[in-house]
C-alpha cells in the first residue's frame, strides 16, 4: 500500500457528516450512533423535517444543549442533554426496541470497525481490549430499514478497514447498505461494493488501492457532493 | 381495607431481599434514569452473591456528584462492593476507560452475560407477560447465537430467546400513588415500566407520592397492578435562599457537597 496515499488529504469529520445527512430524506426517522453519526443532526437539508430517535427511549428530540443547560431527565444515548420539541414522544424500553427492530426505523447511522464486501460489519468489540459492549448496535443494525456505515476509509496504520471478510467479531452479517468514509461512498449491493463518490484530490484508483474487494464503478461515479 | 403499597423507607422496602437472589434494575446509563436509594439499600442491606439485570453496570457515583445529581448512586455501588456473581447486562464496559465492572471481570470475580439491548427489554417483557419465550433475528451469526435454538420463520431466522424471571425488580419513577400505578419522567423512563411487573416483587422508587386519583388514567404508564412496593426519595431542597428543615435532606446535603469537593480536590 502506497504510503503517500495515507498522507495524502482526507474529509474531515463534520463534511463526513455533512455528506451523511444528505440522507435524511423528509419525513424519515432516523437513529444516530455516537461519533460521527451524532454529528450529522446539525446538518439536516434545509427544509426538510426529520425525526430522530434515541434508543434510551424518545422520538423527534432537538438539538443537543449547551454545557450545563438541559435536563438530565432528557437525555440524548450517548447521556448528552437534549432540547425538547413540538411532536417528541417518550417511550418504554420495549417499546423502543420495537420500533428498532420492527422495521419502524427508516435510517440507523453507526460508526465500525470493519465491514465486509457482504455488508457484514463489526463495531463492537474494542479491539486493543478485546472486550466490548453490544448495546443497541445488533438491534440497530439488523432492525432499521438502511444501514449507513460512517468510518475511517483505513486504521491509522494503514490496514484495510472495508475487507473480503471481517477479522473481528460481527455485530450483524449482511446488514450494511452504505458506507460514508473519509475518501468515499460505497454502496453495498448483491454484486459487491459500489463505489459511488470519493472526495476531493482522489481517483477511484487511489480508493480501490485502500480498500481489499474489488470495486465495481459506478458508471455515475463523481466527486463527493453535498448538497 | 384500603390497599396501601406505600413503605416508608428504602431499608423496609428490601428487607426481605437474599443472597443469591436476581435482580432486575431499571434506567439506562444515566443517573436521573435508575432506583439510586433503592440499589444503596440494597448495598446497606449486606447481600452477596447476586445475578443483576441492567442495562449498563454503571459509572460511579463520583461522575454525577459533578453533574450535580443529588442521588448519585448506580449499578457501581453493587459492582464496586463486589456483591455479583453474574452481570446480565446490554452494556457492560466503556469504549471511553476501563470501568469497575471490567476490572472485575478480567479479574475473573464475575460472570458476564452480554445481551443485545432490544432482546434484553424483550426477553424481560416476556417473563412479564407469561410467555415462554421469544424469537429474534438479532444475533443470528453473532457471539449471541451460541446455544441457541433456530427457527426459520417466513424465509427469516430466528433465535429462540428465552425469559429472564427474576426475584425483585428494583425501579424509578416520577410518580406513584398508594396503588402503584405510576408516571415517569421524559427519558429516565426507558427499562423502569419494561421491568415493572417481570418479577415476583416489583419495587418502585418515586420523587413524589400523590393521591390516588391524582394521576391521570389516560396519562398512567404502569398500572398498579405490576407494583408491589412504592417508597418516595427525600424531597431535594433549592440549595440558593430557602431554609432547609428536613433533618435527612440537610445531612445529605452537607455529604454532597462535602463528596463534591472532596472529587474536586482530587
Amino acid at each position: 500500500m502506497s504510503e503517500n496515499l495515507l498522507e495524502k488529504e482526507k474529509l474531515d469529520r463534520q463534511v463526513m457528516a455533512l455528506r451523511t445527512a444528505k440522507e435524511f430524506e423528509d419525513g424519515l426517522c432516523v437513529n444516530l450512533g455516537v461519533g460521527i453519526p451524532m454529528l450529522a443532526s446539525n446538518f439536516v437539508p434545509a427544509g426538510r423535517e426529520v425525526i430522530f430517535h434515541s434508543e434510551n427511549g424518545v422520538m423527534g428530540y432537538g438539538e443537543i444543549t449547551l454545557p450545563g443547560e438541559g435536563s438530565l431527565d432528557l437525555v440524548n444515548a450517548g447521556g448528552q442533554t437534549v432540547h425538547p420539541q413540538p411532536g417528541m414522544v417518550f417511550f418504554g424500553h420495549d417499546e423502543s426496541f420495537a420500533i428498532v427492530r420492527g422495521g419502524h426505523l427508516d435510517i440507523s447511522v453507526m460508526g465500525a470497525y470493519q465491514v465486509s464486501e457482504k455488508g457484514d460489519m463489526a463495531n463492537y468489540m474494542i479491539p486493543e481490549r478485546k472486550i466490548g459492549t453490544i448495546g443497541g448496535a445488533m438491534d440497530l443494525a439488523v432492525g432499521a430499514k438502511k444501514c449507513i456505515i460512517v468510518m475511517n476509509h483505513v486504521t491509522k496504520t494503514g490496514e484495510f478497514r472495508i475487507v473480503k471478510k471481517l477479522n473481528y467479531l460481527p455485530t450483524a452479517l449482511n446488514c450494511v447498505d452504505m458506507i460514508v468514509t473519509d475518501i468515499a461512498v460505497i454502496d453495498v449491493t448483491d454484486k459487491g461494493l459500489v463505489l459511488k463518490e470519493f472526495a476531493p484530490g482522489w481517483t477511484p484508483e487511489e480508493v480501490q488501492q485502500l480498500t481489499e474487494p474489488t470495486l465495481i464503478i459506478d458508471p455515475d461515479c463523481g466527486e463527493i457532493t453535498l448538497m | 381495607m384500603p390497599i396501601n403499597k406505600i413503605v416508608s423507607s428504602f431499608d423496609e422496602a428490601v428487607a426481605d431481599m437474599f443472597d443469591g437472589a436476581t435482580i432486575l434494575v431499571g434506567g439506562f446509563g444515566t443517573v436521573a434514569s435508575i432506583a439510586t436509594c433503592l440499589l444503596e439499600a440494597v448495598y446497606r442491606k449486606g447481600v452477596k452473591d447476586l445475578t443483576t439485570v441492567s442495562n449498563a453496570s454503571g459509572f460511579g457515583a463520583d461522575v454525577w456528584k459533578l453533574q450535580g445529581a443529588p442521588f448519585p448512586e448506580d449499578m457501581d455501588i453493587l459492582v464496586r462492593n463486589e456483591r455479583i456473581k453474574k452481570a446480565i447486562v446490554s452494556a457492560p464496559v466503556s469504549a471511553l476507560y476501563v470501568n469497575n465492572f471490567e476490572q472485575l471481570l478480567r479479574a475473573g470475580k464475575v460472570e458476564l452475560e452480554m445481551v443485545p439491548q432490544g432482546t434484553l427489554a424483550e426477553r424481560v417483557r416476556a417473563a412479564k407477560a407469561g410467555l415462554g419465550g421469544v424469537y429474534v433475528p438479532v444475533g443470528i451469526g453473532t457471539v449471541v447465537e451460541e446455544g441457541k435454538e433456530k427457527k426459520v420463520i417466513d424465509g427469516r431466522e430466528y433465535l429462540l430467546e428465552l425469559p429472564i424471571k427474576a426475584d425483585f425488580a428494583l425501579i424509578h419513577a416520577h410518580k406513584g400513588d398508594r396503588w402503584g400505578n405510576l408516571v415517569y419522567n421524559g427519558t429516565s423512563r426507558t427499562f423502569n415500566p419494561t421491568m415493572a411487573g417481570a418479577a415476583k416483587v416489583t419495587i418502585a422508587e418515586v420523587d413524589e407520592i400523590v393521591e390516588l386519583g391524582e394521576l391521570d388514567p389516560e396519562h398512567i404508564i404502569t398500572p398498579g397492578v405490576y407494583v408491589d412496593r412504592v417508597v418516595e426519595r427525600p424531597k431535594v431542597y433549592d440549595t440558593g435562599d430557602t431554609e432547609i428543615t428536613d433533618k435527612q435532606a440537610l445531612e445529605s446535603l452537607k455529604k454532597f457537597q462535602d463528596d463534591v469537593k472532596k472529587a474536586t480536590d482530587k
